[in-house]
């Protein structure tokens, strides 16, 4: 399955991207299994998609919980806290 | 109602005049303008620089009125928000609420603005001579939020 994944912010920088659209494997089938998938990368998605680092996801730019499921062609964006106003 | 993101600044008398001017049910409108200060974590801030995530925020202000709506009289609304570089004194942000007493233009007008601090996905950059640094969320502005209760928190 394909998913767009955005990074926005610090996470942009951090990541030294701001998207890509990987293929994920079929047993990543909700936010939380994604998750996993990413830290699996090491160093600093391990570090900054840790369990309790503030960071928000949203699917389909609506903000979701971690046991959001995931579909073909979802967008994903994956930023910081929001600071706006 | 309006929702804009833009880099432009915004003309606050046009922008509220807009809000009341054809409609004679409106007998109050509230506004909040945000500003930049030039003292902020950083000392002697140059320049603040806006990131959003293009469509997410607009949506996300579109639902932030909408639940406004939800609760009070609000006949007209307006949210402005700028993005990119803004220097000290410049206005940020305008959220106006029309309506016909003045309670439920006030009450719309802080909810709106708690919330766009908390669920508007915008970044704040504060660029320094010292260097440049990522604002961090303030939990003040989560609590701001939560205390309106219901299930929009």
């Amino acid at each position: 399955m394909k998913v767009r994944l955005l990074y926005f912010a610090r996470l942009r920088e951090v990541f030294a991207t701001g998207q890509e659209t990987p293929d994920i494997p079929e047993n990543v089938t909700t936010l939380a299994d994604l998750l996993d998938w990413l830290r699996q990368r090491g160093g600093v998605w391990a570090e900054e998609l840790a369990a309790g680092r503030a960071y928000r996801v949203a699917i389909n730019q609506d903000l979701v919980e971690r046991d959001a499921l995931l579909h073909e062609s979802d967008e994903v964006a994956i930023f910081p806290p929001v600071t706006g106003g | 109602m309006k929702i804009a993101v833009q880099t432009e600044a915004f003309d606050l008398n046009a922008e509220v005049g807009a809000l009341y001017q054809a409609n004679p049910k409106v007998g109050a409108v509230a506004s909040f303008l945000g500003l930049v200060r030039d003292i902020n974590e950083g000392q002697g801030v140059s320049t603040l620089s806006l990131e959003h995530y293009p469509g997410m925020t607009e949506k996300a202000l579109a639902q932030i009125v909408e639940n406004a709506r939800q609760r009070w009289e609000v006949l007209d609304a307006a949210v402005i928000h700028r993005v990119g570089a803004l220097l000290p004194t410049e206005p940020i942000v305008l959220v106006a609420v029309a309506s016909g007493h003045r309670g439920d233009a006030f009450a719309a007008c802080e909810f709106i603005m708690d919330f766009l601090k908390t669920r508007a996905p915008f970044w704040k950059k504060e660029v320094t001579p010292e260097g440049e640094h990522w604002v961090d969320a303030r939990e003040s502005d989560d609590r701001a939020a939560a205390r309106w209760g219901g299930s929009d928190t």
